[in-house]
């Protein structure tokens, strides 16, 4: 029992002391990022001390352009007021994200299926893609009021394209060697679908769920500056009509760490899934 | 280890595959074969009048000029492509009902395997798909078939961590997953270098003794057709037809040192003639 106990420390302190192969890797590579990662830090600060050093340097009145450390105060005394804001407009881009990219994939999938469907219908969700997200907003509200639903269907409509476009590119992505391994083992169309299609347009299906989802925050802002009293979107107007700068730039921070925050999911969530490496995409 | 797994792996008929091949009845059977295909610029003849036997056990390469429809050949015996004239056989059956009874495997030249999933999934494959849930009994054991092909521990890796000579390897323990009676390979070792190729055509052989599959093998290197080839079925192109079927005996084993024969030489300078002649 002694020998190995005493022994283990022995062993495992043995790689870090003589050869740099085990930590010393591990340190290179932590020294590494640091050295990468350094040089962004570094400016984003500076940019935030010149911001504030010309904002109190020059007189800036507070209405024209807020000091950094006015926007961190408005986090701390006006939190409830950004947070009941925030909650709304986290769920009507949570739920078109959703809404969006499910449609998304499903339309693809018959797309693939039925030639028929796709050149009826594709050239379609080309042109309604093509109509400005800002001029379909005032349709839509005419259309399902000023509830939440307006503001979900705006943010899958942005969600929508990349990913019906992507899915569609993914799903034929397939070796036409593939289908011949698949035809030789008399496998259904089901089973192509689900053992081959699915799974070879999941990297299309990542890089798209990725840009959705910050398009989708953009999807519910917009939609909350058409007639709405809540959320961030109906926020920003507010603090820009009431000349509260500090609280405006709040209210976009919060906005953008929305969007961030759900592509850091985005991505982490494909680190998971995705532990092949497509051949030959992006 | 090897004959653990070939063992294991033989279906009871096929157990004595000796005496199957000693046997005349045709594996495959080839009668007035012809194949055309249309496109814009009018019918296009691949193959015409083709027809062979491949004795049941045998193990029958295909040597040609390129274009001259040896693949086609494979893929109309493989169901793959329709045959427009005379008749193809399968241990007595169309291809198309072969290809449901599972009697044939296909081996392609790139290995063909689904990037997503580990090298043992990859052969549970044929397992999975085409209603063959229900007959689990009737199959090789993966991890026994990874043994014999000589993967051994290498179960987990996923495709891409893996050499090209290691894919054809997964590939060809996966066509072998449901007992084939016909393996059918087109050019399975033409992307991979010579060494590993070389490699793999000594381990094909022992493969083929060991399971008592009949094998058909498509390639353009005549030093593989002689090495591997009981017979060699050499076509012509324009369009593809039986130029000579040539039996290959070099009475006895075949190693890597066979190729350095006179017996090996005289063969291949036989099949370069023919292939000169034909293209």
């Amino acid at each position: 029992m002694n020998g190995p106990r005493g022994a283990a420390p022995r062993a495992a302190r043995a790689p870090a002391a003589g050869s740099a192969a085990g930590n010393g890797r591990r340190a290179r590579s932590a020294a590494g990022r640091w050295r990468r990662r350094a040089p962004a830090i570094v400016a984003a600060f500076g940019i935030l001390a010149l911001w504030q050093g010309i904002v109190s340097g020059f007189g800036v009145p507070t209405w024209i352009a807020p000091s950094p450390v006015q926007v961190l105060q408005v986090f701390v005394e006006r939190g409830d007021v950004l947070w009941t804001n925030f909650w709304p407009t986290l769920m009507e881009a949570a739920s078109g994200f959703l809404v969006g990219n499910t449609v998304a994939a499903v339309l693809a999938v018959w797309f693939v299926h039925s030639q028929l469907a796709e050149r009826a219908f594709y050239p379609i969700a080309v042109f309604v893609n093509t109509i400005p997200i800002i001029a379909v907003a005032p349709i839509l509200v005419l259309l399902l009021g000023n509830g939440y639903a307006p503001k979900i269907v705006i943010a899958a409509l942005i969600c929508f394209f990349p990913t019906l476009v992507n899915m569609v590119r993914g799903l034929k992505a397939v070796s036409p060697q593939m289908l011949e391994l698949m035809r030789v083992l008399s496998a259904s169309g089901r089973e192509v679908l689900f053992k081959i299609r699915v799974q070879s347009s999941l990297p299309f299906l990542f890089a798209a769920l990725k840009i959705a989802s910050t398009t989708c925050v953009i999807g519910a802002i917009v939609g909350e500056w058409i007639g709405s009293n809540y959320g961030l979107g109906a926020l920003i107007l507010e603090a820009t009509y009431n000349y509260r700068a500090p609280l405006l730039y709040a209210t976009v921070i919060l906005g953008a760490g929305m969007a961030v925050a759900a592509f850091a999911i985005v991505t982490l969530v494909e680190r998971r899934v995705l532990k092949w490496k497509p051949p030959e995409v992006f | 280890m090897s004959t653990v797994a070939a063992e294991s792996w033989a279906a009871p008929a096929l157990s004595s595959a000796p005496a199957r091949r000693a046997g005349g009845a045709a594996a495959v059977s080839v009668r007035d074969l012809a194949v055309r295909f249309e496109s814009d610029a009018g019918s296009v003849t691949a193959l015409d009048g083709v027809g062979f036997d491949v004795p049941a056990g045998g193990f029958v390469t295909m040597l040609g000029p390129s274009g001259c429809g040896k693949s086609t050949l494979l893929r109309a015996v493989a169901d793959l492509v329709p045959a427009s004239e005379g008749e193809i056989a399968v241990f007595g059956r169309t291809p198309e009902e072969a290809r449901l009874a599972r009697d044939f495997a296909f081996v392609f030249q790139d290995a063909t395997l689904l990037p997503w999933r580990s090298a043992i999934d990859n052969v549970r494959l044929p397992l999975e798909v085409g209603g063959r849930d229900g007959a689990v009994e009737q199959h090789a054991e993966p991890e026994k078939l990874l043994a014999l092909v000589g993967l051994t521990g290498r179960e987990a890796a996923l495709p891409h961590e893996l050499s090209g000579g290691m894919r054809q390897r997964v590939s060809i323990a996966r066509a072998l997953v449901c007992r084939p009676r016909v393996l059918l390979m087109d050019e399975p070792f033409g992307a991979l270098d010579e060494i590993t190729r070389d490699k793999l055509n000594e381990e094909l052989l022992r493969i083929w003794r060991e399971t008592g599959t009949t094998i058909i093998f498509v390639t353009h290197s005549i030093p593989e057709a002689t090495f591997l080839g009981q017979k060699c079925l050499v076509l012509s192109a324009h369009p593809g037809r039986v130029r000579e079927y040539v039996d290959i005996d070099f009475g006895g084993p075949r190693t890597l040192a066979t190729r350095d024969t006179l017996e090996f030489v005289e063969v291949t300078a036989h099949l370069r003639g023919l292939l000169e002649e034909s293209s």
